[in-house]
C-alpha cells in the first residue's frame, strides 16, 4: 500500500488551533466539549481528523467556520490563527469575510447543504456575487470553468438544473465546486463521502486530492472511516471525548500506533479478508427465495410511464446456521428484497418459502401467525423502538401476539437482555436512555425472542461506530452459534460482508450479478460490478488491524 | 443512569421522545388564564349554590332594576336575576364547549386512524370529509334546530360535524409520517393486529396534537353557541345562555347596557383563557411550532 509520505516542514503554516477549549454556555462544572485541542495544517496538507460519534471532530470545524450554535456552545480558550488573526476574536463581519474567501466547508449530506429551489449554476455564482463584483458574462464563464474542473459532465445543462435532478455524486461536486470557486486557503471536509456509494466516494475522494493539488488548498478532512484516512490523508489526528490522543504522520499511525485508543480504533476496522467457507454437512433450508420480481409502476389512468423494476428474479437460499450476505450500492434494490422477504411491501411475482411454507402471496391475517419464523432488524437504531414504550413491553410485543403468557415472557425477556450483553434493569427503561449500540441489541433481542429461523438484518451496523459495529457483528455471530439461526444480511460495506457472511450476491440494478461464497466474490470475482465494488473499497490493500500490509495483496 | 421515576415515565408517555424546550418557564399569561378559567368552572358547577336567585322566576315587580344588595347586577326585562342568569349561563357554554370538543375528537380520532393507515379507506373518507368540510355549522345549526326543536344536543351536532374533518386531517397526518417509522414495521412483523398497531404505536403520537386542536374546537364550539342562540337558533330561549341573554338584552340596550355587557364579558374572558391555555399547551407540546421570541 502506498501511502502519502510528503515533508511539509517548509509549507506556510495555513491554520494553527492551539489549546482550544469549548464548553457548553451556562454550565461552567460540566466536562468541556472540547478540551485543549490543538492542530496544524500547512499549506497543501490533508489532516484527517478522526473519531467515533461524539468525540468532538465536527465541534472543532465547526469553531474554526465561526459557526459554533450560539448560545448552547462557547470556545472559552485557545486560540485559532489564520493569516496572523486569531479566528476568535473577529467580529461577525469579519468572520464572514474570512468564510468563503478563506476557508469554506463541504458537507455530509449534499442534498439538506443545497437550495431545493434554486438552479444549480445560480447557487455558485451567488457565491461569486457575495464576495466579488463581475460582470454577468465573466461570472458565467468562471461558474461553468469550476464546474468543468470538478468534472461535471455537460456543465452547460448542469448549470440549468435543479439539485433534485442530480446524482448524490454530482451534488458533492457541485458542493465542491461552490467550496473552492473562491480559491480558499482552507477547505474542510466534514463526512463529505459518508453518504455516498463506494465508487462515487472513490471518485470524489481523487477530485478532492486533485484540485487539493493544483491550488495548493490545505484540507482539513473529517471522518470516521479508517479507509478513507489510509486513501487521502498526510497526517492524521485521533480524537476522543474532546481531546487529541494521538498526532502522527499517516504511515507512522498506521503501522506503529503508540496509544491503546488508536490501536483499539484500528483493530475494530473489519477486515477485508473474508472468514473462510465452513464446508459442513448437508444442512436444511429456512429461506428459498425463487423468481422473485417486484415492480412499481408510477403512472395514472392519465399518464402512462415506464414501471421501475426494483428486483427482477432475484433467487437463493439460506441454510440454518448459515449467513448470506446481499450486497450492493443504492437503488440496487437489496432493501426491496428484504421488505419484500418479510410482506412489508408485497411482490410483484415469485416464491418465498420461509420454513417450508409458501408466503409471498398469502394474505395479512394468513400470514401473522408464520411471522415468528423470520425476523428483521433495522439500519436506525434511534426509530426501531418505539420511544414511548419500556424495552420489556418492546420485547414482549410479539410473544403476546402469539399467545404466550405475560409473565413468562417478561421473564424470557430479562434472559434475552442477558444474552445480548444489557443489564437486567434494562426492562424497565425507556430507549432515549440507551446508546445506539444498546438499542440495536434491543432491537436484536426482540427479533430473537421470537425464537425464528431466519433474521433479517437490513444495514443492522451500518449507523454504528467501527468500534460497536464490531461487537454488534460478534453478538450476530454468537448467537448464529448458539440458535442456529440464518441470516439475512444486507449490506453496502464490503468490509462488513467480509467478516459475517459464508456466501455473498451481489446485487446491481435489481438482478443479482453474482453468487458465491463470500471468499470466492472477495477474492476472485467475476463480474465487473463486483470487482469495480472491491476496488472502489477505501484502504483495501492494508490490513488495518495487524498494523500491515495485506499478506494476499 | 438512574431508573426514572413514575411520573417522569408518564410524562415520558404522553410526550414521546419530545424533551421540554430547555428554561422554559410559565408566563403569567397562561397562569391568569387558567386562574380566570378555572374561576370560571368552579361558578359553573356550583351554580345552584352561588346564584341567590332562581334565573328562571320572574318578577313583573322587579323589571330592569339596577345593581342593589339582593340583585348583584340588576334584573333584566322580565325581572329574572342578571346574576345568577350569567352564572347559570355558563353551564350550558362550558358543556357544549367541552361536549363538542370531546365528541369531534373522538369520531375524528378513530376515522383518522383508519384513513391514515388503509389506503383504500383514506381515498373514500376524505372525500366525505372533504363534502362535510362545505356544510356552514350555522346552516347546519338552523336545519338540525327547524327538525328537532332547539336542543343543547343539536348545538352540539351542529358544531361537532363541521369540526370532525379538522380532527381527521391532523390525525390522518400524523399518522401516515409515524407509519413509515420502523418501529411500526417492526410491529408488523412481529406479528401484532392492525387495531393493535393502531392504538398502542400510532394513537399515542397523535394526542399531543389532539389536545391543543380539543382547545381550539373547545372554544369556537362557545362561540358559535352563543351566535346560534343570539340569532335564536340555538338551545330554547328560557334556558339562560350566554348568547340567549345577550339576545334578550339587545332590544334594552340604550335602557341597559349591562345586559350585554356582563355576559359578553364571560365570553371573552372564557374564550380568550382557553385559547391562551391551548398556545400554551402547542408550545409546551411541540416546540418547533412556537413563534418566534423577541
Amino acid at each position: 500500500m502506498k501511502f502519502k509520505n510528503r515533508t511539509f516542514d517548509d509549507a506556510e503554516t495555513v491554520l494553527d488551533i492551539r489549546n482550544l477549549t469549548v464548553k457548553l454556555a451556562g454550565n461552567e462544572t460540566a466536562e468541556p466539549v472540547l478540551d485543549r485541542v490543538s492542530l496544524k495544517i500547512r499549506a497543501g496538507e490533508t489532516a484527517c481528523l478522526v473519531g467515533e460519534s461524539g468525540s468532538g471532530k465536527s465541534v472543532t470545524s465547526l469553531s474554526v467556520m465561526g459557526l459554533l450554535p450560539k448560545g448552547s456552545l462557547v470556545a472559552t480558550g485557545g486560540t485559532i490563527d489564520m493569516d496572523g488573526k486569531d479566528l476568535l476574536t473577529l467580529s461577525p463581519q469579519a468572520m464572514r469575510e474570512m468564510r468563503a474567501r478563506r476557508i469554506s466547508m463541504i458537507f455530509q449530506e449534499p442534498m439538506t447543504a443545497l437550495n431545493p429551489v434554486m438552479r444549480v449554476g445560480d447557487q455558485i455564482e451567488e457565491v461569486l456575487d457575495t464576495h466579488a463584483r463581475l460582470p454577468g458574462a465573466e461570472k458565467r464563464r468562471r461558474v461553468l470553468d469550476i464546474m468543468d474542473q470538478v468534472h461535471l459532465p455537460e456543465v452547460e445543462r448542469i448549470y440549468r438544473s435543479y439539485p433534485h435532478q442530480l446524482s448524490g455524486g454530482q451534488r458533492q461536486r457541485i458542493m465542491i465546486a461552490m467550496a473552492l470557486i473562491l480559491e480558499p486557503k482552507l477547505l474542510i471536509a466534514d463526512e463529505p463521502t459518508t453518504a455516498l456509494d463506494v465508487t462515487t466516494q472513490q471518485q470524489i475522494l481523487s477530485l478532492i486530492g486533485e484540485l487539493q493539488e493544483k491550488h495548493g488548498t490545505a484540507v482539513l478532512f473529517i471522518t470516521h472511516d479508517m479507509g478513507v484516512v489510509a486513501e487521502i490523508a498526510d497526517t492524521v489526528h485521533v480524537m476522543r471525548l474532546g481531546r487529541i490522543v494521538e498526532q502522527a504522520p499517516v504511515e507512522t499511525l498506521l503501522r506503529h500506533p503508540q496509544k491503546d485508543y488508536t490501536k483499539k480504533l484500528l483493530e475494530a476496522v473489519p477486515s477485508l479478508t473474508p472468514r473462510p467457507y465452513q464446508t459442513g454437512e448437508e444442512r436444511e433450508t429456512v429461506l428459498r427465495v425463487s423468481g422473485l420480481q417486484k415492480i412499481y409502476s408510477t403512472g395514472t389512468i392519465f399518464v402512462r410511464r415506464e414501471p421501475t423494476r426494483a428486483a427482477t428474479d432475484v433467487a437463493f437460499a439460506v441454510e440454518r446456521g448459515r449467513t448470506l450476505g446481499i450486497v450492493g450500492e443504492s437503488g440496487s434494490g437489496k432493501s426491496t428484497v428484504a421488505r419484500c422477504i418479510m410482506r412489508l411491501i408485497d411482490p410483484t411475482a415469485g416464491e418465498v418459502r420461509v420454513a417450508g411454507k409458501e408466503i409471498a402471496t398469502l394474505s395479512r391475517r394468513e400470514l401473522r401467525p408464520l411471522r415468528k419464523h423470520i425476523q428483521i432488524v433495522f439500519q436506525d437504531p434511534f426509530r426501531s423502538l418505539n420511544p414511548r414504550w419500556t424495552i420489556g413491553r418492546s420485547l414482549i410485543e410479539g410473544p403476546l401476539n402469539l399467545g404466550e403468557d405475560k409473565r413468562k415472557s417478561l421473564a424470557r425477556a430479562a434472559e434475552l437482555l442477558a444474552l445480548v450483553g444489557l443489564p437486567e434493569d434494562a426492562i424497565g427503561r425507556y430507549p432515549h436512555q440507551f446508546s445506539g449500540g444498546q438499542r440495536q441489541r434491543v432491537a436484536i433481542a426482540r427479533a430473537i425472542a421470537m425464537e425464528p429461523d431466519v433474521l433479517v438484518a437490513d444495514e443492522a451496523v451500518s449507523a454504528l461506530d467501527v468500534s460497536v459495529q464490531a461487537q454488534v457483528l460478534e453478538l450476530l455471530d454468537s448467537l448464529q452459534k448458539k440458535l442456529g439461526i440464518a441470516i439475512l444480511f444486507i449490506t453496502h460495506d464490503l468490509r462488513v460482508a467480509a467478516q459475517i457472511c459464508d456466501e455473498v450476491v451481489v446485487m446491481q440494478h435489481g438482478r443479482i450479478v453474482e453468487h458465491d461464497t463470500a471468499w470466492n466474490v472477495l477474492s476472485n470475482p467475476q463480474h465487473a460490478y463486483t470487482r469495480s465494488l472491491i476496488e472502489a473499497a477505501p484502504g483495501r490493500f492494508w490490513d488495518f488491524a495487524n498494523f500491515r500490509e495485506l499478506r494476499s495483496a | 443512569m438512574a431508573a426514572t421515576p413514575e411520573p417522569a415515565a408518564r410524562l415520558q408517555w404522553l410526550f414521546g421522545a419530545v424533551a421540554l424546550p430547555r428554561g422554559w418557564r410559565m408566563g403569567a399569561g397562561p397562569i391568569i388564564a387558567a386562574a380566570v378559567l378555572g374561576l370560571i368552572v368552579l361558578a359553573a358547577i356550583f351554580a345552584p349554590l352561588i346564584s341567590p336567585h332562581d334565573p328562571m322566576t320572574m318578577d313583573a315587580l322587579q323589571r330592569l332594576k339596577g345593581p342593589s344588595d339582593t340583585y348583584l347586577l340588576g334584573t333584566d326585562a322580565y325581572g329574572r336575576d342578571l346574576y345568577s342568569r350569567v352564572v347559570t349561563g355558563a353551564r350550558v357554554s362550558l358543556f357544549i364547549g367541552i361536549g363538542a370538543a370531546f365528541v369531534s375528537v373522538l369520531i375524528g380520532l378513530m376515522i383518522g386512524l383508519v384513513s391514515g393507515f388503509f389506503r383504500l379507506a383514506d381515498a373514500v373518507i376524505m372525500r366525505i370529509m372533504d363534502s362535510l368540510m362545505a356544510i356552514p355549522s350555522i346552516l347546519l345549526a338552523i336545519a338540525l334546530v327547524a327538525l328537532n326543536g332547539p336542543s343543547i344536543w343539536s348545538v352540539i351536532i351542529a358544531i361537532t360535524i363541521p369540526e370532525i374533518p379538522r380532527v381527521v386531517r391532523l390525525v390522518r397526518s400524523v399518522v401516515l409520517s409515524v407509519r413509515e417509522e420502523p418501529y411500526v414495521e417492526a410491529a408488523i412483523a412481529l406479528g401484532s393486529s392492525m387495531p393493535k398497531i393502531l392504538w398502542q404505536h400510532l394513537m399515542p403520537n397523535t394526542l399531543a396534537p389532539l389536545i391543543v386542536q380539543a382547545t381550539y374546537i373547545c372554544a369556537s364550539a362557545i362561540l358559535t353557541e352563543a351566535i346560534l342562540s343570539f340569532l335564536g337558533a340555538g338551545v330554547s330561549t328560557e334556558i339562560p345562555t350566554w348568547g340567549n341573554i345577550m339576545a334578550e338584552g339587545r332590544i334594552y340596550f340604550q335602557l341597559k347596557p349591562s345586559l350585554i355587557f356582563w355576559p359578553g364579558l364571560m365570553l371573552s374572558l372564557c374564550i380568550l383563557s382557553i385559547n391562551l391555555l391551548g398556545d400554551t399547551a402547542r408550545d409546551l407540546l411541540d416546540p418547533r411550532l412556537k413563534k418566534r421570541e423577541g
